[in-house]
């Protein structure tokens, strides 16, 4: 039991952690924030509002020697949401640990390291897929070695279904990414260690509200992946060939309108991971209810761990074998997903395996997105208190003087820079740059280990953004596809009176409107912004989408270039109230300041004053589901800043 | 005369946007000042043909155009030379709307002045470029060092793309054996420069570049250059391809080659705005071509367009 917590610098989340555990959670599950994630210091123009934002910001050692304090290291099991920059962290982790006196072989934990679904969905990646899938072989292949009881990489499924997967494509995504990831491993290690090698491998999975379908998943899964250790690795050891995976429930389903009920949801889809023995998950990690307002605080997530308390102390759940255990129902469910997870998988094998094959699934996933999405607008699809019971009465959670979230002080971006100026100011370059070389060398030999030299990078210092940026240059800068193009376009009834506006306009204007759909920072879920470019080129206007990460500075010369008549700008990182501001600035300087600019993301409505105050023309939040009305008035808003009459 | 003229004429980048946005306005009072600005910017205004090198880049989906796009900006940016580049992406049939992506692939400094990037939404055009691709490259020219024409597609775009370039690079992978055929079936134009992306695949790369020679050869076009290139680290051949580029830019015949695109440029005008009826009464396309062949070589786009219509009513 633990929830996902961190913040703003080491020494609160330290703070943070010890409470928790007080509390009576278990482990440790650390988030760290986009700049530590992706790779860059907090001083980097990209990490600009963003430095603590979403997690703890972690520059080195130092650092992760101040978040560790007073945590007993050769007891804890800690869980790190970290996938590029992961082979960095473990090798914190081990030198903070080793300053600790605890020897590597007595770690244990977990390292996210799941590059193929940052390309997919989340969009934290830092490298192209072939190094990528190096580093996390070189992870699994140093700690099924040094560090035997880490869990050296967490295949996420979760994040699949946060992008729209189908509870197939969920299980076949995934199962295709563990296929490549363990081939790329059996390359790097003796034959005889795959069988410890495959059990080491656990699932990181997603639960959602359809709680008896979601259960059947789980079930398929195991039945998968034991087949999979049998006839592709060859494993024989049961203990090795069992479906081990850990649970975040759903997000995706949770709402903006009435948040509330999502306390509810999450109780739902806590039981589909808990009901029935024979899948259930050995860690479960529940979001708060009001994670589609903003960041939790302490008690929000204090909520979320009582409830798994209860489920687990209180219920009966865990007294029984598996109640499904003969059920026909649960087991038709289940033959059907393995069928078609086993179908989908042929089809990427098809295009030789999950790394070949990133395209075809990003935008099979934003196709199956679209078509959820188009569903709720329909009213076919029925989500409480947002597309069907809007009725509400005020709600006295989210009436605190706070909003009911957590608000990140900014000056921690400030203080973080400064500490990182000090760090660097005290420490041996020579040491340093000797470190960096030695990294640089091995990144160009991929017969070499990377973790070694990682380990020998932390001791000397080297902060997170020169390692990777060490293997940036060595193995070149990479754009994930956004899957926006292949997406089929919206039947032509929804849309129709909308393109009729969109056509009338354009003449108006004298060419099509165009519309620069832009994600600023180091937010990588892009969800959202996918939807509206897809919905706006349905609409039959010319959209520029360049995927997620972009300074202001580039949006800006995008937007000047491109002769667009509006911006959308969509973040849901929390940084907003900086990076905003910045892209509006940026827009003057390139003297395109009168282009009006709309904003999308999860915004607390006190930032949104802010925001159309400092010149932003709307600013939408999840409660805005309606994709149709939302681009009837970005039309309309282009109409009136050019004098087209209505 | 043309503001925008005499921005261009002056050397000045930044009037780049506001030529975009003149030449695919289809305003009627935008298309007059846009014909002026085709006048004023004309070899005969001039008194030379503009100076840079546009070069077409075309070739099928997914072969890597964007990051070799990212490498030539850098090495033409190392050369000192400044880079407009026009990147032609296909409309939705249905909803005349598109996904324009292609920018934020070509690496480039969002601050440097001397790089210009425009999106363009092939509209309801067939064959590869946008309504004011052609126009814009023309007006571009004056200006920057070089104009590239990116086009999405095989066996027909690299057509249009030769109408409007001084020099078409066309790019394929190793292990493309569509375009061996379309090479050899003549459904594909033979481009001044082939470009086999993926060196560093090395053998399956090398047999490309065998099998596309030899074609050639049979083709009796062994003058082609073929160059296989590299574009992620290390990347390799970036320079051996711009000297390529170069090579075919300096033995060309460049006051032909831009007075056959003009004239083409004036045929796809008249064509968009008469369609086949119009085309029919000037007795068909290569009639019309022949006809034009045969005009003062000094007339402009505008003129010729105008010279089209009158033809149609005499």
């Amino acid at each position: 039991m633990r929830t996902y917590a961190g913040h703003s610098d080491a020494q609160r989340s330290n703070e943070l952690y010890r409470r928790n555990l007080a509390k009576g959670q278990t482990g440790l599950s650390v988030a760290f924030d986009l700049p530590t994630q992706t790779g860059y210091d907090p001083d980097h123009e990209l990490a600009r509002g963003e430095v603590g934002k979403v997690g703890v910001s972690i520059a080195h050692r130092g650092d992760m020697r101040t978040l560790l304090h007073d945590i007993p290291l050769d007891k804890m099991n800690t869980s790190m949401t970290i996938n590029a920059t992961a082979a960095w962290l473990l090798a914190l982790y081990i030198v903070a640990a080793e300053d600790e006196g605890v020897a590597e072989g007595q770690l244990q934990g977990t390292t996210q390291n799941d590059i193929l679904k940052e390309y997919l969905s989340r969009g934290t990646y830092a490298f192209p897929p072939g190094p990528s899938m190096r580093l996390i072989a070189d992870t699994i292949a140093y700690t099924v070695t040094h560090v035997p009881k880490w869990n050296p990489i967490n295949i996420c499924s979760y994040h699949l279904q946060e992008a729209g997967a189908t509870p197939v494509q969920e299980i076949a995504y995934s199962m295709s990414n563990a296929i490549a990831v363990l081939d790329a491993v059996r390359d790097r290690v003796e034959e005889s260690l795959m069988g410890e090698v495959f059990g080491r491998i656990s699932f990181f999975v997603n639960a959602g509200v359809r709680f008896v379908e979601e259960h059947a998943k789980l079930r398929a899964m195991g039945q998968l992946w034991e087949a999979l250790g049998r006839e592709r690795y060859g494993v024989e050891d049961p203990r090795q060939l069992r479906f081990r995976y850990g649970v975040q429930v759903n997000s995706l389903g949770l709402t903006e309108a009435q948040p509330e009920n999502n306390v509810y949801r999450i109780a739902l889809e806590a039981l589909a991971v808990t009901l029935g023995r024979d899948a259930r998950a050995r860690a479960i990690q529940l979001p708060a209810w009001n994670e589609a307002l903003g960041l939790p605080r302490p008690w929000d997530q204090q909520w979320s761990l009582r409830l798994q308390q209860i489920l687990a102390y209180e219920t009966d759940i865990l007294e029984y074998g598996d109640i499904f255990e003969g059920s026909k129902v649960m087991d038709g469910l289940v033959v059907e997903l393995v069928q078609g997870a086993r179908h989908e998988m042929e089809r990427v094998a098809d295009q030789g395996g999950a790394v070949e094959a990133v395209d075809y699934m990003k935008a099979a996933l934003v196709e199956s997105h679209r078509e959820r999405w188009q569903r709720i607008e329909s009213g076919e699809l029925t989500v409480v208190g947002m597309n069907r019971f809007q009725e509400t009465e005020p709600s006295p959670l989210t009436a605190a003087d706070d909003g009911g979230i957590l608000v990140v002080d900014p000056a921690v971006e400030q203080e973080r820079r400064e500490a990182l100026e000090a760090w660097r100011a005290e420490r041996d370059e020579g040491k340093v740059r000797a470190a960096l070389d030695a990294l640089a060398r091995v990144a160009k030999d991929d017969g070499e280990n990377i973790m070694p030299a990682s380990i020998a990078a932390a001791r000397a210092g080297v902060t997170t953004g020169e390692w990777s940026q060490t293997l940036r240059e060595a193995f070149g800068e990479y754009r994930a596809p956004t899957g926006v193009g292949e997406a089929a376009a919206v039947s032509s009834d929804d849309v129709a009176e909308l393109r009729d506006e969109v056509e009338r306009v354009s003449e108006a204007l004298g060419r099509r409107l165009k519309f620069l759909v832009g994600k600023p920072g180091l937010d990588g879920h892009s969800n959202g912004a996918e939807q509206i470019a897809v919905r706006a080129r349905d609409a039959g206007m010319d959209v520029v989408y360049e995927g997620i990460r972009l300074t202001p500075s580039q949006i800006a010369t995008s937007a000047a270039q491109e002769g667009v008549h509006v911006i959308g700008l969509s973040i849901l990182s929390g940084s907003h109230a900086e990076l905003i501001p910045a892209v509006l600035a940026a827009l003057k300087e390139a003297g395109a300041g009168e282009i009006p600019v709309v904003v999308g993301g999860i915004i607390p409505e006190a930032d949104a004053a802010a925001l159309r105050e400092a010149g932003v023309a709307a600013v939408y939040t999840p409660k805005d589901w309606d994709l149709n009305r939302m681009m009837r008035d970005i039309v309309g808003l282009v109409a009136e800043r050019n004098s087209v009459p209505a | 005369m043309s503001e925008l003229a005499d921005r261009l004429r002056a050397g000045d980048l930044s009037a780049a946007p506001a030529v975009l946005n003149l030449m695919e306005s289809r305003a009627p009072g935008a298309r007059s000042e846009a014909a002026e600005l085709l006048a004023a910017i004309s070899p005969a205004s001039l008194g030379r043909e503009a100076a840079a090198h546009v070069v077409g880049v075309t070739g099928p989906p997914g072969v890597g155009k964007s990051s070799l796009l990212s490498r030539l900006v850098a090495a033409w940016r190392a050369r000192g030379r400044s880079v407009a580049v026009l990147a032609v992406d296909p409309s939705s049939r249905r909803s005349g709307g598109s996904l324009l992506g292609d920018r934020a692939r070509i690496d480039h400094d969002p601050a440097d002045k001397q790089v210009f990037i425009r999106s363009m939404a092939a509209g309801d055009r067939l064959g590869g470029l946008a309504p004011a691709t052609r126009a814009a490259a023309e007006a571009l020219a004056v200006a920057f060092d070089v104009v590239v024409i990116e086009t999405v597609g095989v066996g027909q775009s690299e057509t249009e793309v030769a109408d409007a370039a001084d020099t078409v690079a066309v790019v394929i992978q190793p292990g493309s054996g569509d375009v061996l055929q379309f090479l050899k079936a003549g459904i594909m134009e033979v481009p001044d420069v082939l470009v086999v992306t993926k060196a560093d695949l090395g053998r399956v790369a090398e047999r490309a570049m065998s099998d596309l020679r030899s074609a050639l050869g049979s083709l009796g076009a062994s003058d082609t250059r073929v160059v296989a290139v590299s574009s992620v680290p290390p990347p390799s051949c970036i320079d051996e391809l711009l000297d390529a580029l170069d090579a075919h830019r300096d033995r060309l015949d460049l006051r032909a080659r831009r007075l056959w695109a003009r004239r083409a440029h004036a045929l796809a005008e008249f064509a968009a705005e008469y369609g086949e009826h119009g085309l029919r009464s000037l007795g068909g396309r290569r009639q019309a071509q022949t006809w034009l062949a045969e005009l003062d070589p000094g007339l402009d786009v505008p003129a010729l367009v105008r010279q089209l219509q009158e033809r149609t009513r005499g």
